[in-house]
């Protein structure tokens, strides 16, 4: 019985831990080349990101993303991570409360700040914030850069990715794709 | 919830239960020799393996050589996984040069995805070459799902079978359930993820440019991120259709690269269920009674349905710590923006229900009544829909024990399924549904005096215990998902979680084998008057509120101290 566990093992590992998933990398690489390989975005051959990973953006001429809780930078996309936080935890209401001023303050115009601008994704990497968080910018960043507001909610619209299928999940706008998109314009 | 998100919720459970029957008939035709339609074409890939691995299929064994032949199977794949993991630095696939792991974290590891927990106590894209992840934890994921599903159907033979000795051949079991059932499902599914954005390549990370440069430590101007890559649409697909859960990431299916559209996350929690809810419907087929697995069924959504109910809702309503600073809206710490309010809590409830443990959403930040539904649906044993096998054994253990309180209520000797259930039986049962808490609550009692299982903590308080209550419970009850803040990497806790994890694996099925192979001996009696019908709704209802008191009496005192005393200090 023992021989035949040993063997059984090898041979599934051989199939399962081997074949499989070799065979399923060459299948995805010749079917889906972009999307198997990090669906990353390039600028004359450099890779400038990958439009499924956030970014971090403090200055007022971009679009901010959500805040992110990796370490020891944010955005840092080779390790992952949320808060943790719990719901009383001290540190969290102290989070929170800075980055209420800190949008109150580079955003004078006023408004409900939108939720998810003021709480960390799950990843540290969501590549979007919601619509409604994006308008909440929107004064800010036309006013910086010096462009007409109707033609930032325009790239606004391109960016966001509406329910997949027309039902499926929240409307998000890919923030940055966005903002590579504002400075292109420059 | 917007509309949108009620259609969602429909559609979800449509194609969920359209699955059932289909999916069920298939797998109890599988464990009946049989191979319908396109399956025919995997027969010499079967042949060979057995071949291989010097198996004859047709040898019929008694529940002690089936039990037997699982523990050697079960233990040489822990010891491969705990090897990969100690020389993963000589092995190929290692673009990233990651050094061995240590002695205490490859034992967790291993025991984890032997056991099939999946628990993680470490960052996948931090640690593991992608050899390791393919060889070690990929193939894990598949055959700990196939061990489960193998004792299941071992329980499913004993209770249809008359007279006999033997319940089946494990190998033969094992096998069937890998080549016919999980694979080609975890291949249709890889591609369709990888086609989303899944990465599934062996290239070594790539770094890109920031458009705005940030900084990191000590104020070192960062330029770059480095994306991760890897084989992880192949390891995904699986890790939902085996109940697994272990991620390819840290951040598991939270992560873009792991579930990075509204597509694949749908996909994704279909298949945390889809096996589970179909074997009620092969169990049924199997014991000749397809009512009986349809009564399963209906017991694990009574208690499913209000469950996710209060994990969605506590997300949605804006919680005291939002309105208190001016902030209205859903609680999206922890959550991601594509996948939203409901999906995170249906997922959140669908995984803890399912012994999955993979998560869209940070458990550790959900308020706490979303919290509390999370660890009750982990310590009602994991027989809500539960692992892939291990749900529908649990569930129908806790039947026999539903059958002789009723029985004792009326003064007759109980029978499920035309099977008299004696002294035997019931002690195998009681060992099965008391060693998972046992587990749980002496893994939190030696977490919450140590010193290592304190300084593990991240958050204080009520909320403390909980993430420790948390961490054993999950393991305790092979689930795997975790209170994230919790650093769990730490040699006591490594040790004891390990322990839980083997005992509350293999401490229930074991004893179900027994049950097995001693109903398989017995006579079947045909059903009388005085027989309790075990497909009425008065027997799901009697079904659904054992295993609902028993966990409760379990767990009650000390959910009292984590997420129920946090609540109220929420609510002051």
């Amino acid at each position: 019985m023992i021989r035949q566990s040993v063997q059984c093992l090898l041979t599934l590992t051989v199939l399962t831990g081997l074949v499989y998933p070799l065979l399923v990398t060459v299948i995805a690489q010749g079917l889906f080349p972009n999307a198997a390989n990090g669906s990353l975005l390039t600028n004359n051959g450099h890779i400038t990101g990958s439009r499924l990973l956030g970014q971090p953006f403090e200055n007022p001429k971009y679009f901010w993303s959500r805040p992110s809780a990796t370490g020891p930078f944010a955005y840092n996309t080779a390790s992952s991570s949320g808060s943790n936080f719990g719901p009383l935890n001290p540190d969290f209401r102290k989070a929170l409360e800075t980055r209420i001023a800190a949008l109150k303050a580079a955003n004078p115009q006023g408004g409900d700040i939108p939720i998810d601008l003021i709480t960390a994704s799950a990843s540290g990497l969501d590549p979007h914030i919601s619509p409604a968080a994006a308008e909440y910018q929107l004064a800010r960043v036309s006013n910086v850069r010096g462009i007409n507001v109707a033609h930032a909610r325009e790239l606004i619209a391109r960016y966001t990715d509406t329910p997949q299928l027309g039902f499926l999940g929240n409307a998000g706008v890919n923030v940055l794709l966005l903002n590579q998109a504002l400075d292109r314009k420059e | 919830m917007t509309s949108l998100e009620w259609i969602q919720i429909v559609v979800y459970f449509a194609v969920l239960f359209a699955l059932v029957k289909p999916l069920g008939a298939y797998m109890a035709a599988i464990y009946s020799k049989q191979e319908p339609g396109p399956a025919k074409v995997l027969k010499p890939l079967e042949s060979v393996i057995y071949k291989l691995s010097g198996i004859d299929p047709s040898t019929e064994m008694s529940w002690a050589d089936y039990a037997k032949s699982m523990l050697l199977f079960n233990a040489a794949g822990l010891l491969l996984v705990y090897a990969i993991l100690r020389t993963q630095q000589w092995m190929p696939w290692n673009p990233q040069s990651f050094g061995p792991l240590d002695p205490h974290t490859a034992w967790n590891i291993a025991v984890s995805f032997a056991t099939n927990t999946n628990w993680q106590n470490y960052g996948g894209e931090t640690v593991l070459s992608y050899f390791s992840q393919m060889s070690a934890l990929t193939v894990q994921n598949f055959v700990s799902a196939a061990s489960g599903m193998a004792v299941a159907v071992a329980l499913a033979r004993g209770l249809s079978r008359r007279q006999t000795k033997s319940i089946g051949n494990f190998w033969s079991d094992l096998i069937r359930s890998t080549i016919y059932v999980l694979l080609p499902l975890s291949f249709a599914l890889a591609l369709v993820l990888a086609s989303q954005g899944v990465v599934q390549n062996l290239h070594p990370y790539q770094p890109a440019s920031l458009t705005e440069p940030t900084t990191g430590e000590k104020n070192a101007k960062v330029t770059e991120q480095l994306i991760p890559m890897g084989p992880a649409a192949s390891q995904i697909a699986i890790k939902q259709l085996g109940t697994n859960g272990g991620g390819f990431f840290n951040a598991n299916s939270a992560h873009p690269f792991e579930n990075p559209t509204p597509l694949s996350n749908l996909l994704q929690m279909l298949s945390i269920i889809l096996i589970p809810a179909a074997f009620c419907f092969t169990f049924g087929q199997m014991v000749n009674d397809k009512r009986q697995g349809w009564a399963l069924l209906a017991v694990m959504l009574i208690i499913f349905l209000p469950l996710m109910a209060t994990c969605i809702g506590s997300e949605t309503v804006t919680s005291p710590v939002y309105s208190k600073l001016g902030i209205s809206g859903p609680n999206m710490e922890g959550k991601e923006v594509r996948i939203g309010i409901m999906n995170s809590g249906l997922w959140a409830a669908a995984t803890t229900a399912a012994s999955n443990g993979s998560v869209n959403s940070m458990h550790d930040s959900y308020l706490p009544l979303g919290g509390a539904a999370q660890l009750f649906l982990m310590q009602l044993g994991e027989v809500i829909f539960g692992g892939v096998g291990s749900g529908l054994y649990g569930l129908v253990v806790f039947a026999i024990l539903a059958v002789f309180l009723a029985g004792l209520m009326v003064g007759r000797t109980p029978e499920y399924l035309g099977k008299k259930i004696e002294a035997f039986e019931m002690k195998m049962a009681s060992l099965t549904i008391l060693v998972p808490p046992a587990c749980s609550l002496i893994g939190t009692a030696v977490g919450v005096v140590s010193v290592q299982g304190i300084a593990a903590l991240f958050n204080y308080g009520p909320h403390g215990f909980s993430e420790i209550l948390y961490a054993f419970t999950s393991m305790g009850n092979n689930n795997g998902s975790a209170f994230g803040g919790y650093s769990a990497n730490a040699p006591l806790i490594n040790t004891v979680g390990g322990i839980a994890m083997l005992a509350s694996r293999y401490w229930v099925a074991l004893p179900v084998l027994a049950i097995a192979g001693s109903l398989a001996a017995k006579k079947t009696v045909p059903p009388s008057a005085g027989t309790l019908p075990t497909h009425s709704g008065l027997f799901v209802m009697m079904l659904a509120g054992t295993v609902v008191i028993v966990g409760a009496l379990a767990f009650i005192p000390a959910l009292a101290l984590g997420p129920i005393v946090e609540h109220l200090r929420l609510m002051k």
